[in-house]
Parts: structure tokens; C-alpha cells; sequence
């Protein structure tokens, strides 16, 4: 059977991996290369990098690490921020990126969704959603951190880039990121239903029932967390294990 | 470098479809030395000593760019006499008939690459399988020297919507199971070819690769 895929999150900036809350407050948190190579030896199924670079001319500064990243990093490899043209697309491919993720872009340019998987394949294109609930059983699209609504539908926006040809959606609550009290599994489950196309679950995480949570409630195909596993809280192994205890298939 | 062209260089070929980088790098962690070369020279094919045939994106855009740059007697050549590994795409090429976009493939294997069917996308449980099939699932193999060090059993990651349906049933080499069970490996006397992404599977994904590297069929 197909195994539910637990995917570390490294936020990148100035060739350093760091976290914060609600992009404040950010702390330092190693060397992107060694951190991906421990993440694999856990036995983590996937590595996603964010590129949180705020100016434009360190933008080249990822794809370095993406290139030295693929030299020893033999699993799947997804990098998102800035991410705006196809041109973006391939020129983080060519580095050694599995898949692609678009944000902002995607809200401003669909057709960016649509030219992009039709030049390199869908299962290359992820489409990252920022969703924030605006009322009971809705959630708004927003982008720039979260600071703009932009009054997209986040269900119907998620059917809309599968039918232009997205192949994976990084679905993040704004309203849980950082808060470290679990997914929206409300608003997981309503994307992942709606779409044909696997969603990461994202936003939330604080402890390892929540990563269970999101696959078993929230219907999940994958989960993504970033300082549960930075800080040494718990491995990747710990995590995999606790949701094979419950039954979720993982690879072990 | 003269000279080293027969001396156990593996030859990646590259069509223009995408990032070739993932599946040369894990080839040269294990390749103890032996050149890796990333090439749309079909000279360089022709002098390699073992081919590896990579593929991504869709099968139509992939069988246009193999003839625009001229490599698809190269292709047929190195699968007729030197070992010759085909990952993704490039497994579904060797096929005669793809699904995706209705088009010829290479022919070298009777049978045809089908889509997940719609109609079986389910658990039991009613919960949806999504398709692109993607990520790590377990492949049932079937002996061959490809496997050796890998466990039966043992999870490589898969993306991809399509799969190959083998007319000759002594072709299949692995199968795996997503809604239906389908064949993920495929092989006959020089060729061996797998749906998943051996680059991309960790350890037992460079184990197979090492297993290619060192295969003398």
C-alpha cells in the first residue's frame, strides 16, 4: 500500500535554515545540507525547502543549495518562494529540484499553473494554498504571509489548479501556523475530498497525534511540519513510528 | 579522457525533458569512479558501455524530443546490445503503444502504458486515491540480479499517472499495487526498466542503481 508521507520543512534565507512565528522572531536553525541529510537518514520521504528570501538579489543563493542538496540527498526534493515565472520553474529543476512549489503567482497569474505543467509535467507543479477561515466552514485564499485576502474560495481554488494542472497541494492554515495546536483538520479534509490530486497537510503541528491526525481525519495524503523537527523535539523515526502504532501505513 | 569512452562510462541520456541532474548524481555516488556522462550525442551512446534512459513529463513531449534530436536509433541501438536501464517514462517508452496523448512508442517491448482507471480510485474505506500515483510503495520482485541487497518488499518512490500493461508476462520483473495491481519493473536479457525513481528511493534506490552499475547481463 501506498504510504503516507511525513515531509520536514526547511525555511531558508540567506543560505541558513531558520524559524519563527508568523515570520517574527526568527531563529537560526543550521545548515540547510546538513539538516536534509539528517532528515534522510531519519527516514524522512521527502524534503521541502521555502525560500524565504525577501530580496531579490540573494534569490540565486537556493539554487545553490539545491545543487549541493541533490549530491547527497537521495530523496524527493520540493522548493518554493519567490516562484513567479516558468522560467523560475526550470532554472530550480535544473538544480536538482523534484517538484516546484507556486504561491502568490498562482493567485495573480493561473495561467503560470497551467503553462508551467503543461512545459514540465504536472508532477512537477505544486500548488501551495494559504487558507485563513472567514467563517464557519469557509476559508479564504490569502497571500503575502497571510496579510492579503484575496477572497478566492481555498476548496474551489483548490479544484480550479487541478483542472489547470497542478499535481500536489501544500495546503497551509494561516490560522494554525505557528500556533503549534494541530491542523485545521476541517479544512484539510474539505480540500483533499474536493481534489483528486494528493494534498500536504500544513500549519500546526505540535505534537505527533496532530501529524496522525491530519491523515487519518483530516484525510491528509502527506503532512509537512517544520519545528517539531528542527529543535530535536522528535525524529522523523519517532514521528513514523507513532503513526504505524495507529495503524497508518508509513515507510518504516 | 581520451580512450575512456570504452572504459565504463555510463551514458544518461538526455532529450531535453527535464532535470537529468538527480539521476546522474546518484549514479556517480555509486559508480566507484566510472564516468557519468548526461548526453544527446549519440555518438557517446554508441560508445558507452551501459545506457541509462530516463524520462519525464508526457509521453508525447518525450517521444517528439527523442526524434527532433535524432537519439531514437541510439535509444533502439544500446537497448539491443549493452545493459540498459530505463527509468519512469523512459520504461513506459520501450512499450509500443502509450494512452497518454494516443502515441507510438519505441516498440521494443510488446504491450501498451494505460492510466489509472478512474472507476477503481478507492479503499474500501471510500477514501480517494489520488492520482498521480506518488510516493513510497511496496515492490513485489520477481528474481533477477537488479534486486540483489534489496529486500522484497521494500518501498521506492513512484510519481507518475500512467503504467505499462506487458503482453509477455515473462517481461515483468516487479509489481506493485495502487487501486489495482500493476507491473512497476520490467526486464529481458540486457534491459531492465522500472517505473519508480531509483535516484530518488535512498538506500535501497542507489542500491539498485549500484546493482545496474556492476550488472553483466
Amino acid at each position: 500500500m501506498l504510504a503516507k508521507r511525513i515531509i520536514p520543512c526547511l525555511d531558508v534565507t540567506a543560505g541558513r535554515v531558520v524559524k519563527g512565528t508568523n515570520f517574527v522572531d526568527l531563529r537560526d536553525a543550521g545548515d540547510p545540507i546538513e539538516i536534509a541529510r539528517r532528515y534522510d537518514e531519519q527516514g524522512a520521504d521527502e524534503v521541502t525547502f521555502l525560500d524565504i528570501t525577501a530580496s531579490s538579489d540573494q534569490r540565486d543563493i537556493i539554487l545553490h543549495i539545491v545543487e549541493a542538496c541533490a549530491e547527497q540527498v537521495f530523496i524527493p526534493l520540493t522548493v518554493g518562494g519567490g516562484v513567479r515565472k516558468v522560467e523560475d520553474v526550470r532554472r530550480l529543476l535544473n538544480a536538482g529540484a523534484d517538484k516546484v512549489s507556486m504561491n502568490t503567482a498562482a493567485v495573480q497569474n493561473p495561467d503560470l499553473v497551467f503553462d508551467a505543467s503543461s512545459k514540465v509535467g504536472s508532477q512537477c507543479i505544486v500548488v501551495a494554498i494559504d487558507a485563513k477561515q472567514v467563517a464557519q466552514g469557509r476559508w479564504h485564499v490569502f497571500t503575502h504571509g497571510g496579510r492579503n485576502d484575496t477572497g478566492l474560495d481555498a476548496i474551489e481554488w483548490a479544484k480550479r489548479v487541478e483542472s489547470l494542472g497542478a499535481g500536489e497541494i501544500l495546503l497551509t492554515s494561516m490560522d494554525r501556523d505557528g500556533t503549534k495546536n494541530g491542523f485545521d483538520l476541517a479544512l484539510t479534509r474539505g480540500v483533499s475530498d474536493a481534489v483528486g490530486i494528493p494534498v500536504i497537510a500544513s500549519g500546526g503541528v505540535g505534537n505527533l497525534q496532530h501529524l496522525a491526525d491530519g491523515v487519518s481525519e483530516g484525510r491528509a495524503d502527506a503532512v509537512l511540519a517544520a519545528s517539531i523537527f528542527h529543535f530535536g523535539e522528535y525524529t522523523v523515526r519517532q514521528a513514523k513510528e507513532y503513526m504505524a502504532a495507529r495503524g497508518i501505513e508509513v515507510r518504516l | 579522457m581520451a580512450g575512456s569512452m570504452d572504459s565504463g562510462t555510463i551514458a544518461v541520456i538526455d532529450y531535453g525533458m527535464g532535470n537529468l541532474r538527480s539521476v546522474s548524481k546518484a549514479l556517480e555516488h555509486v559508480a566507484g569512479g566510472k564516468p557519468v556522462i548526461v548526453t544527446s550525442d549519440p555518438a557517446v551512446v554508441a560508445a558507452a558501455e551501459r545506457v541509462v534512459f530516463p524520462g519525464q513529463g508526457a509521453m508525447p513531449d518525450c517521444m517528439a524530443e527523442l526524434d527532433a534530436r535524432g537519439l531514437r536509433a541510439a535509444v533502439l541501438q544500446a537497448a539491443r546490445e549493452k545493459p540498459f536501464l530505463g527509468i519512469c517514462v523512459g520504461e513506459q517508452m520501450l512499450f509500443q503503444h502509450s494512452d497518454e496523448g494516443d502515441v507510438p512508442a519505441l516498440g521494443i517491448f510488446p504491450g501498451n502504458v494505460v492510466r489509472f482507471p478512474d472507476d477503481r480510485m478507492a479503499l474500501p474505506s471510500g477514501e480517494r486515491l489520488k492520482v498521480p500515483h506518488m510516493g513510497w510503495n511496496e515492490v513485489r520482485q520477481t528474481p533477477h540480479a537488479l534486486w540483489n541487497g534489496i529486500t522484497d518488499g521494500a518501498r521506492f518512490y513512484f510519481v507518475h499517472s500512467y503504467f505499462v500493461q506487458p503482453a509477455d508476462p515473462a517481461l515483468v520483473k516487479g509489481t506493485c499495487d495502487y487501486g489495482v495491481p500493476f507491473t512497476c519493473a520490467v526486464g529481458r536479457d540486457n534491459i531492465f526498466a522500472v517505473q519508480f525513481h531509483p535516484e530518488k528511493s535512498a538506500r535501497d534506490g542507489l542500491q539498485l542503481l549500484k546493482n545496474f552499475v556492476e550488472w553483466h547481463p
